[in-house]
């Protein structure tokens, strides 16, 4: 399919993230000395050369999905990962923000990962709700990606200086709740993040969205507050999150949050529809809405640069 | 490229047999009226419907997901819990003893509902 549009080019930052909202597949992250900022996957690869760290983020996958919004969830996977294996300057590593699964089945999580595999990219994954519905909630999830890791699977590791955490919001919610970190992964949080500076850059990316976006309809996280308290004296802070299959952004004094497109079906705008979940749009619209993120690392700056890329022109 | 969504097959009501003729017989004996039927709950648009359900004790209460997205229908203090519900499964479990149990979601906890058993 087409890449993104020309004119997403040379516009402001904040301009260039507003377009992005009805152009993404995925969002390719750069981080900028401190502060993200999103790019058009593609055409910002060279963006990412310019800054010499970029990573990509993919999400709520969905693979076993077969409904009308998108009857093969598994083609569309393909073809956010075909767009990444293209980029001419490779990302560092790929993270996946969860919802790989649509049921948890195995074969769902294998044939995921022989997607994924496609390209020869080192990948970081939390668990959406999705990868935790099998019988034993999780196990699937766990003995795929849960090497290394605490709990239900959340931890933290170091790239070209910056500190990346993820974390698990999905696990052991409570009724009438909304996304649930809970007590012991925020310990963990506060002793993980107690050795650093205040000028590390930080991100952190976790299934369901850290900040409430829409509570009627799920879309936040209960005690993501107390997350962010601990994430507040640092210097750049970037937030990144799925589950709501749209891309929606906010910056807040150092932190800035975003949320990235499904490779696999829409999902409708916050309120705007009866209930959340698969938003079937005419199919030559579908590719236009499912996408991918890259994210840029610039040395000295203080944002990333986050770019998000559809897998096809609107 | 287009599939077609491929037919599922019926999803498994677990009912013993037994216990629901019993049920019927001790229905019969003790008001000679019909005896009372499943009752259900229908998942649909994120949502229990109807939200409070009040059935008599010895009765089994069916939930159908109507939904695209799965749903898991689970106690709130973890008495019982489904087996994830994709679209058309029902999950189905016979309450007995009077008072109100009150259950969500799982994976999408801000999704409650009650069943209120009469004695």
């Amino acid at each position: 399919m087409s890449k993104r549009e020309d004119d997403e080019r040379g516009v402001s930052r904040r301009g260039a993230l507003e377009c992005m909202v009805w152009a993404g597949t995925g969002v390719l992250w750069t981080l900028s000395g401190g502060i993200p900022k999103s790019l058009g996957l593609l055409g910002d690869a060279e963006a990412a050369e310019a800054t010499g760290f970029s990573f990509l983020q993919i999400s709520d996958s969905h693979i076993g999905f077969n409904k009308p919004a998108n009857p093969n969830a598994l083609a569309t996977l393909q073809e956010a990962i075909g767009k990444v294996g293209a980029l001419s300057s490779p990302p560092a590593f790929m993270i996946h923000t969860g919802d790989i699964t649509h049921l948890s089945k195995p074969d769902e999580f294998d044939n995921a990962a022989g997607v994924i595999g496609g390209v020869k990219l080192a990948l970081h994954t939390v668990p959406g709700e999705h990868d935790f519905v099998d019988e034993v909630p999780g196990q699937q999830y766990l003995a795929r990606y849960g090497k290394g890791t605490k709990g239900a699977g959340w931890y933290s590791f170091d790239d070209h200086g910056v500190h990346f955490v993820g974390l698990v919001n999905v696990v052991d919610l409570k009724a009438g709740g909304l996304g649930r970190l809970g007590a012991d992964q925020l310990a963990w949080l506060a002793d993980d993040l107690g050795g650093k500076s205040d000028s590390t850059p930080v991100v952190v990316f976790a299934h369901i969205p850290l900040w409430t976006i829409y509570a009627d309809w799920g879309w936040g996280t209960d005690d993501g507050t107390e997350a962010l308290k601990l994430l507040k004296r640092f210097g750049s802070v970037t937030v990144l999150n799925g589950h709501i299959h749209q891309i929606v952004q906010k910056v807040e004094g150092n932190m800035t949050f975003h949320t990235a497109r499904s490779t696999a079906f829409p999902q409708p705008a916050p309120g705007t529809a009866p209930a959340p979940g698969p938003m079937t749009v005419p199919a030559e619209k579908l590719r236009t809405l499912l996408g991918i993120t890259g994210v840029a690392v610039k040395v000295g700056e203080r944002a990333l640069a986050i770019t998000d890329t559809a897998l096809a022109s609107a | 490229m287009m599939i077609g969504i491929s037919g599922r097959s019926p999803s498994r009501v677990r009912r013993p047999a037994g216990v629901a003729l019993a049920a019927v017989v001790a229905g019969f004996m003790a008001t000679g009226a019909a005896a009372a039927a499943d009752m259900s709950v229908k998942i649909a648009n994120f949502t229990f419907d109807p939200p409070t359900l009040t059935v008599p004790a010895g009765i089994t209460v069916i939930w159908t997901n109507d939904d695209d997205i799965p749903h898991v229908v689970a106690e709130k203090d973890g008495k019982f819990r489904s087996k994830a519900l994709d679209t058309g499964d029902t999950f189905s479990r016979q309450f007995t003893v009077a008072g109100t149990v009150e259950y969500y979601c799982a994976i999408h906890p801000h999704m409650t509902g009650k069943i209120v058993v009469t004695p």
